[in-house]
Formats: C-alpha cells, sequence, structure tokens
C-alpha cells in the first residue's frame, strides 16, 4: 500500500501498482489534461499539457519538499509519497501557454471540423485557455489529405500529439505512419505508396485528440452533439468487441469502441467499425411473409403468429436451426417454445461463417475469423437443454436424403450471404420450412414462412464471446417498421405477455443453464467470465 | 592566469599532423599502449573521476560521474558514441582536432571506451565537415592497421570496434538521445529521461555519449595524469555547491568581429576580454565591441561591460547565460544589430527545433514570426513582454520540453532583450512610431460572456 497526495487528497495505490500522475490524480476525481498520453500506447511526455508540480513527502517528518520545475504527469510515477499539484498558478499558467502555442496555427475551424464537441483543443481551451489571443497570425488554411481508404488528415489541424504514429507502430505494427519535416513545419505523413492500410487503421481516428484524422465514413455525416451513444457489443466476430452505436433518430452514423480491458482494450478493428451498413439496407426483408398459392404473400403480425404457431404443432418432426447471430435470450426462448411445440424437437447450431484465420496484435487485442458473435452463447443454451443435437451438415444430409423433418424452422439472421442455391435445393421439399432472416436469399425464397430478422444494433441481449465472456447490451436503434425482433417474436409465441424483457429473461438462462449462473448477478458494462466462474 | 604550453593543440600546425606516422612520432599511441599493458579500466575510470574532467559538449557534466552511471549488471554490451556532431553556431573546436590530429581523437575514444569496457564505438559525426569525414575515416582504418584497434588490442584480451557513422545534418543530433535514436536510424527525437543513456541508452543497452573534446582530454588525462589535470583551470567554488570546478585546459573558438578569429587553447577560467584582446588581437577594424557570445549562440549575450566574465563552468551563469557552453566565443562590434542578431538566432532554433514538444516547436516559430514582424516595421510595445514569456517559458530549467534545445533558443531572447532593452524599444519606436495603436488583443469570450442554458 501507499499513499500519493494529489492537490492536498490522498489517494491509496496497492503494490506493485504502477501509475502515473495522470492515472493517481483521476483516482481522487481530478482531471489532467492531456493529449499525447493515451494508457494503451508508450509515453513520449511531448505535448507537455500534463504539466504538474510534483515532490515528495518524507515518510518520517511527513514533510513536502517539492522540485522547483515542472514535469509531465504522464511520465511521473506515483509511488508512495509522491505529491502533486495541479492546480497553483504556475501549472494553470503552464497550460494556458500549452493552449496558445498549439493554437497558434491552428486554423480554428470548427464550424466545418467533424470533432468540435468532442475535440480537446477545444475543451481544454474552455477550461484552461487564456481568455484572449495574442498572436497576429491567423491561419485559415485546409490542406488535407488521404492517408489510405478511410481516413483522411487535416493537416493544419494537427497537434502533434503523435498518437496515431505511435498506434500504427505499436499496436497495428505496420509502421504506416511517420512524421515529416521538423520543427514548426511537422506534419503526419505516409510514404508514398504505402497508404494507411491495416486492419486497425479506424482506431488512429479515435486516437486523434483533435479534429485532423477523418473517418471518411463519418465525415460530415452528423454533428457529434445530436448523436446518442449507446453501449452496445459488436457482432462481427467472435471477440465481441465492446462498442458505442451512435445514433440520431434510428440511423447509425458512428460505432466507436469502448473501453474494455477483457474484451478489446481501446480498439476495434475497421470491419466491425464499418460493419454496421447492413443495418440500414434497403434490401432487408422487413414484413412477415406466407407462402400462398405459390407466392408469398404479406402477412399482418397477428394473424401470423397464431397461424405460425398453430402450423408447428400440426407437425410431426420439427428441427430448429440456431444462428449463431441470436442472443442468448433469444436462443433460449427459441428453445423452449421449439420443446413446448413438440418436446422432443431437434435443436441444432446454424452456420458458424469463418473466414481467414485469427489475427493477433501487440497487447493481445484479436480479430477472429469466427464471423458472427454468439456462437459459444448459444452452444451453451443447447448444451444446456437440448438432449440431442445434430450439426447442420448433418441436417441438410438427412433432409435431402429421406426427409425426416416435415417442419424446419431456420433462424439466420445473417448479414452476409450464408446459403446458396445447394443449400435451398437440400431442404426443398420440406412440408413447412420457416426462414427467418436479414436479407432474401435461395432459402428464403422457397420458405413458406419468410420472417424478418433484426440487425445487431436493433436487438437486446447477451452475447457470449469467444473467451467465454458475457457481455449484455441493449437495442441502440429501432428495427425497420414492419419487423418484430426476434425476442419479442419468440416472446409472444410463448403466450407471454407485454414487451420482451431480456434481463428477465437472461435471469432465467442463469437460473436454469448452470454454466450462466454467474449472470445471476447484474452484469456490468465489461462482461462477466462465465468460465471463471465455471471452474468456481 | 599562467600561460601553459598547448596541449591538445600540440600537433596541430605541424606538417600531415593528421597522419598516424606524425602523430606516433610526436609520441602517439604511447599512452594507448602503456595503459592496456598496466592498468585496469577501473583505474583509468577512477582517474578520469579524480581528474574532475566535464564535459566540453556544453552541459559539462562530469565525466567519471557519468561513466559510473553505467549499469553494470545488464547482459549484453555496452556501446560508447562519440559526439562529433558539432553544430552549436560559432563552434568548431572538434573541427580543427578531427581535421587536423584525428589521431589525438582516436586515442581518446580508445582510452575512453577502455575504461568503460565498451566493444562498440560510434564515432557520429556531423555532415557537413567532409573533410573530417575523410580523415577519421583514414585515421580508423590506420587505427586497425596498426593493431589498436579490432580483436584482442595489442596482444591484450580487449576488443574493440569503431565505425564512423555521418549525421545528416541536423543540430538536434548533438543532444545526446537523440544522437542515439538518429543512430537507431529513428527521427532524432530526444527521448524522455530517465532511463538516462548509461543505464538503457543505444539498442537498449547501456550507453555512453561524450564529446570528441572530452576524449581527447581523457587522452592528456591518462599520459600526465589527474593531478596536472587539476593545476589548470579554476577550482570549486566553496559558496556554491554545485560547482565541482573547472579544470583542464579547453579549446575556444573565437570568431566575429574580431582581428585573428581561430580556435584557441587556453586553461579553463581565461577572462572573456583578455581572450579577445591577447589572442583575438581586439575588435577588429578599430571598433569597440557591443557584446559576446560566450560559448556558442544558445548561451545567451554577454554585454561589453560584462567582459570581464571568466569563461568557465561557472562564472558566466553569474551573469545570467546559460553557461560556458561549447566555448565559442562570437563577438559582436558596435555596428551589429540586436534586433538582427536575435532575428538570426530564433531563426536558427525554429529552423532545427525538433518538433516533439509542444512549447518549444510552437513558441521558437512564433518568437521568429514577431521578429520578422518588428523588422518588417511593425512591431509593437507588448512584443518586447511577448517575447520575454516566450523566452521565460521555454525549456527543461523550467520544464516546459524533454530536452535542452529550447533552452538554448531562450537565452538569447531573455538576454538580448534583458541586456539591451533600449535598443529594441528604439527600433520598435523609429519603425513603427504608431505602433502602440495596433495592440489591441482579439478578445475570447469567456464564461462571463457564455450564457449556458442549463
Amino acid at each position: 500500500m501507499g499513499t500519493v497526495i494529489v492537490d492536498g487528497h490522498e489517494v491509496e495505490i496497492r503494490d506493485g501498482e504502477r501509475l502515473n500522475g495522470i492515472e493517481a490524480a483521476a483516482r481522487a476525481g481530478i482531471d489532467i489534461p492531456h493529449y499525447c498520453w493515451h494508457p494503451g500506447l508508450s509515453v513520449v511526455a511531448s505535448c507537455r499539457m500534463c504539466l504538474v508540480e510534483t515532490g515528495r513527502r518524507d515518510p518520517a517528518t511527513g514533510e513536502i519538499t517539492m522540485l522547483d520545475k515542472l514535469v509531465p504527469a504522464c511520465q511521473t510515477p506515483a509511488t508512495d509519497g509522491t505529491v502533486f499539484v495541479t492546480d497553483s498558478d504556475k501549472v494553470v499558467q503552464a497550460r494556458a501557454m500549452v493552449e496558445e502555442d498549439l493554437l497558434l496555427r491552428h486554423p480554428v475551424d470548427c464550424p466545418i471540423c467533424d470533432k468540435a464537441g468532442e475535440c480537446r483543443l477545444q475543451d481544454y481551451f474552455y477550461q484552461h485557455g487564456h481568455t484572449e489571443r495574442r498572436a497576429d497570425i491567423r491561419p485559415f488554411t485546409s490542406r488535407r489529405r488521404s492517408l489510405g481508404d478511410t481516413v483522411t488528415l487535416f493537416v493544419d489541424r494537427c497537434v502533434m500529439c503523435t498518437r496515431c504514429v505511435r498506434f500504427c507502430r505499436e499496436i497495428a505494427q505496420s509502421h504506416e505512419l511517420m512524421v515529416i519535416n521538423r520543427g514548426a513545419r511537422e506534419e503526419i505523413d505516409v510514404f508514398p505508396g504505402f497508404p494507411l492500410g491495416n486492419p486497425l487503421a479506424g482506431n488512429v481516428v479515435d486516437l486523434c485528440p483533435v479534429g485532423a484524422l477523418g473517418d471518411r465514413d463519418f465525415l460530415y455525416r452528423q454533428r457529434v452533439w445530436f448523436m446518442q451513444p449507446h453501449e452496445h457489443v459488436c457482432a462481427g466476430c467472435a471477440t465481441g468487441c465492446s462498442i458505442f452505436i451512435e445514433e440520431h433518430q434510428d440511423r447509425i452514423h458512428r460505432v466507436r469502441p469502448r473501453e474494455n480491458p477483457h474484451v478489446n482494450q481501446w480498439w476495434m478493428c475497421d470491419e466491425g467499425r464499418h460493419g454496421w451498413k447492413h443495418v440500414c439496407d434497403a434490401r432487408r426483408l422487413v414484413e412477415p411473409r406466407v407462402r400462398r398459392g405459390g407466392v408469398l404473400v404479406p402477412v399482418n403480425w397477428e394473424a401470423a403468429i397464431g397461424d405460425l404457431d398453430r402450423a408447428l404443432r400440426a407437425s410431426a418432426q420439427l428441427a430448429v436451426v440456431l444462428s449463431p447471430q441470436l442472443t442468448v435470450e433469444e436462443a433460449y426462448l427459441l428453445v423452449k417454445y421449439a420443446q413446448s411445440v413438440q418436446p422432443a424437437a431437434t435443436l441444432l447450431l446454424g452456420p458458424v461463417p469463418m473466414r481467414g484465420t485469427d489475427q493477433t496484435f501487440a497487447g493481445g487485442f484479436t480479430i477472429r475469423a469466427e464471423k458472427c458473435p454468439n456462437r459459444q452463447g448459444v452452444q451453451h443454451v443447447l448444451d444446456g437443454l437440448a438432449d440431442r443435437q445434430i450439426t447442420w451438415d448433418q441436417l441438410l444430409t438427412q433432409q435431402a436424403r429421406s426427409r425426416p423433418y416435415d417442419a424446419i424452422w431456420i433462424a439466420g439472421g445473417y448479414p452476409t450471404d450464408w446459403n446458396d442455391a445447394d443449400t435451398a435445393g437440400r431442404l426443398r421439399g420440406t412440408p413447412l420450412l420457416v426462414v427467418q432472416d436479414l436479407f432474401p436469399s435461395p432459402l428464403a425464397d422457397q420458405a413458406h414462412w419468410q420472417l424478418p430478422a433484426t440487425a445487431f444494433a436493433e436487438r437486446s441481449g447477451s452475447f457470449v464471446n469467444r473467451g467465454d465472456r458475457l457481455q449484455t447490451f441493449q437495442w441502440a436503434v429501432r428495427p425497420p417498421r414492419g419487423a418484430l425482433s426476434e425476442g419479442q417474436l419468440y416472446w409472444r409465441l410463448l403466450g407471454r405477455r407485454g414487451l420482451y424483457d431480456a434481463r428477465q429473461v437472461l435471469a432465467e438462462v442463469a437460473e436454469e443453464i448452470v454454466c450462466f449462473c454467474a449472470a445471476l448477478d447484474p452484469v456490468p458494462a465489461t462482461g462477466v467470465n462465465l468460465k471463471v466462474q465455471q471452474l468456481a | 592566469m599562467a600561460s601553459s604550453e598547448p596541449v591538445l593543440l600540440a600537433n596541430v600546425g605541424r606538417p600531415d599532423s593528421h597522419t598516424r606516422a606524425a602523430y606516433e612520432a610526436a609520441g602517439g599511441y604511447r599512452t594507448w599502449r602503456g595503459v592496456l599493458a598496466r592498468q585496469s579500466p577501473a583505474e583509468v575510470q577512477e582517474l578520469v573521476r579524480a581528474s574532475g574532467l566535464r564535459g566540453r559538449g556544453g552541459a559539462g557534466f562530469p565525466t567519471g560521474q557519468k561513466w559510473s552511471f553505467l549499469a553494470q549488471d545488464r547482459p549484453g554490451p555496452i556501446y560508447f558514441c562519440l559526439n562529433a556532431d558539432e553544430s552549436e553556431p560559432g563552434t568548431f573546436c572538434n573541427r580543427v582536432l578531427m581535421e587536423l590530429d584525428p589521431h589525438q581523437v582516436l586515442e581518446g575514444l580508445l582510452l575512453s571506451c577502455y575504461a568503460t569496457q565498451a566493444a562498440t564505438a560510434y564515432f557520429y559525426l556531423r555532415y557537413e565537415y567532409p573533410l573530417a569525414y575523410r580523415r577519421v575515416e583514414a585515421a580508423i582504418a590506420e587505427c586497425y592497421a596498426a593493431g589498436y584497434l579490432g580483436r584482442n588490442i595489442l596482444g591484450s584480451s580487449y576488443s574493440l570496434d569503431v565505425f564512423l557513422h555521418r549525421g545528416a545534418g541536423a543540430y538536434i543530433c548533438g543532444e545526446e538521445t537523440g544522437l542515439i535514436e538518429s543512430l537507431e536510424g529513428k527521427r532524432a527525437w530526444p527521448r524522455v529521461k530517465p532511463p538516462f543513456p548509461a543505464v538503457e541508452g543505444l539498442f537498449r543497452q547501456p550507453t555512453v555519449v561524450n564529446n570528441v573534446e572530452t576524449v581527447a582530454c581523457v587522452k592528456h588525462i591518462c599520459e600526465r595524469g589527474s593531478a596536472w589535470f587539476r593545476s589548470l583551470g579554476v577550482p570549486p567554488d566553496p559558496a556554491n555547491p554545485r560547482d565541482s570546478g573547472s579544470f583542464g585546459p579547453k579549446l575556444y573558438c573565437l570568431s566575429g568581429h574580431v582581428a585573428r578569429p581561430g580556435c584557441y587553447e587556453a586553461p579553463l577560467g581565461i577572462p572573456l576580454d583578455e581572450l579577445i584582446e591577447r589572442w583575438g588581437g581586439g575588435v577588429w577594424q578599430g571598433r569597440r565591441a557591443k557584446a559576446a557570445i560566450p560559448g556558442g549562440i544558445s548561451t545567451g549575450l554577454l554585454r561589453h561591460d560584462e567582459f570581464h566574465c571568466r569563461l568557465d563552468f561557472a562564472d558566466p551563469l553569474k551573469f545570467g547565460c546559460l553557461g560556458l557552453g561549447t566555448a565559442g566565443v562570437v563577438v559582436l562590434d558596435e555596428h551589429v544589430s540586436m534586433v538582427d542578431f536575435l532575428h538570426n538566432s530564433c531563426r536558427f532554433f525554429a529552423h532545427e527545433s525538433c518538433g516533439q514538444c509542444t512549447p518549444c516547436r510552437e513558441g521558437t516559430a512564433w518568437a521568429l514570426r514577431i521578429l520578422d514582424r518588428i523588422r518588417a516595421g511593425r512591431g509593437r510595445w507588448q512584443d518586447l513582454e511577448l517575447l520575454l514569456e516566450i523566452g521565460d517559458t521555454l525549456g527543461i530549467i523550467p520544464g516546459t520540453t524533454i530536452c535542452g534545445l529550447a533552452d538554448g533558443a531562450a537565452w538569447p531572447i531573455k538576454n538580448a532583450i534583458r541586456k539591451f532593452r533600449d535598443e529594441f524599444e528604439a527600433y520598435i519606436r523609429a519603425s513603427n512610431p504608431d505602433g502602440y495603436l495596433e495592440t489591441h488583443p482579439v478578445r475570447a469570450l469567456d464564461d462571463r460572456h457564455l450564457q449556458v442554458r442549463s
């Protein structure tokens, strides 16, 4: 144990804990402004915004001796007896000086800058800057250049914190970004012919404390103060990055990573970052349809739910395919419904999309080859509830050969093309084929019941990632008009009243399936590890 | 001050002084042979520590102490970097040594490497010294041929390789961690310290970085002993506990408006006026001096009435200068405009700032812009205060930057304006009589003007 004194507040640090001044001050609720320091990157101490006064308290006498010069808090370790002063006149003046310096050549084009509203330069100027501008330099240039397919650099807005350069060197380890020129002529750039193109490139935009780096996907789409961030989980791969989905009036504008030391640290991959486009795709299935006289005709949900239930109950052998895109709660409800229709219904996990191999970066961030968010969770539900499971391939083979099932419900929800004419051909002739999916496909086109699925951003529930960490989330945008979320549909089919409540269902899951018992307590924003609980 | 025979410059001026034959004819490499045969590295280290030798590169850090910081418990090699990136304006003493007596430098380097047990040395040479490059390159080749370098030197168990590396012409590469980064093939951005190079330097190994003249002094300390070395120079000031004394001979580079500019050797502590009058032949063309830079442009300025300042490690500080620096004395005569001088100085530092730390990157460029404007006849009264504020907040001494380049940029600003304020004010008054009319600052909104709806 040790004690660090920040502005007179005593902060406890544990043995072996390595904190710097900024982290120690944060524990006391004191924000030390900084640009270049980032917990996930190396310390360069070059922006000089975090200058503080420091000293030591003598353990024997309690007497404090201060250094007479300023030090950067990011580079100063907080150990037992370290004293930080963050509000003295000297510190206030130093911060004002750095702010003034950074704004000397800054274009101050906030009205057309995407970062306005979440810009550190802007925020710190109001908090720490001078109240007048003494420089007679009035630059307004708008030099910009493309660093890669997704990122644009606004040269004059840059404050040279080099976070982006260090990210490419230390985390992505692709080294595309560099500093060119010297002194006040410095700029970030790429080497000709080697654009910024690593799979994590979008993170440099999040790291940029000012508006110098813009994601072309988001550029000029929405002012940040209109957007509502929602805590969510990326459905792009089995890593399940913690994310914020930022929307305005049910339109997603941006997805960015949410800090989670157990899953994605501070990062996410570009595929996930830009992987929400299917949510607002115009080709999505948005209404339930039933086949009448050979053609699919729209029906309303009230009638559809009753008819579907009756049709399923009339079948002799039911197979239900649970997609790894379903949440734990949805999988649980669907299994419960299937078993209420036929206690011996066959349950199976749908196809798991795989692409490439796992790609791990420095610091442990991994992009999984398994391109679905919840195989693990659905598998746990099946293992907990189903007596007999078959595989998707077995289902296709059996059905093509001897057609043992007269009713098959396929819960899809895949954002990508996942079936082809061959798949459809093997299931052709099934007397009752229910396909619930996001997009038309050969399989959906030959269904007797074609039900719209909802996208990950429209659902509430929980995903279990490859590391057996369960994370819960609430819907961020509403589904398109006409679509009913999976959870709500299964809830209604089970005859429950009112609105689908994912938290209540998760509590039921945790009660019933032992490996989910960690979810009995409220799940924190960073999720819970199911594996640890299983061992315990 | 007792005059003394030249030591560092003893060979300079002899025919073919840059060749091994001439150097050995004058007794060269005898010390190296003797030390290698009879003395242990620890003994050499102790000798240098006892001599009180302080680094000649500018900061004046005690060399023996620097060597003692080397982390001994780490596995892997120790590196020695010879800082020959002499680029401080007004300084050329390393150039004289490297061009005219490269073997003296190499012998000093060999002894220093032996003392620190470095097995690899990097000779980081400034790009702009092509003759020095050729001569040092030839001298290293001669040393390998004579068996002074390489594996098992002169039959001993000690091996040393020296690599000559040519910089690319950046002032910042003279900063020791900037030099290390540059050697590693990176952008020469000085590192944050700690860790200091002695613990973790080149390729993350313990590293010593010493100046060319420092290692040349090591050669003479090994040859003549520490008592001889301490007999030259100025003993520590008992009133100042931080002063460890200024011992030994020093090369003074005298340039600017003097009759006989050149590189002169004198014991540390020679007064500036004696240097100018006795060695430099006085101010040129019969003029009077206005000011002088005591040790390279970054050390600031001495006014003509401060010329009794002794050029050692302690005395310039008493006159508000940054220190002795590299002892590159530049004399400015009465015709020099201090505005022009400061403009030139600021242009240099704005151009050479590596751009890593915000205050230095922006502050040096801002100061240059202000001086540009003053010289363009649009100076303002408050510009001088602004310049002083920039100068006072810049550097590792107030703690706002990583390395000392910013201190070097700040000192000329501070000294020029504080010591020659009348001249600056007269300049602004003459060139822009209405200067005070242009003084409306742009007011930003503050909290009182912002009606925040909650």
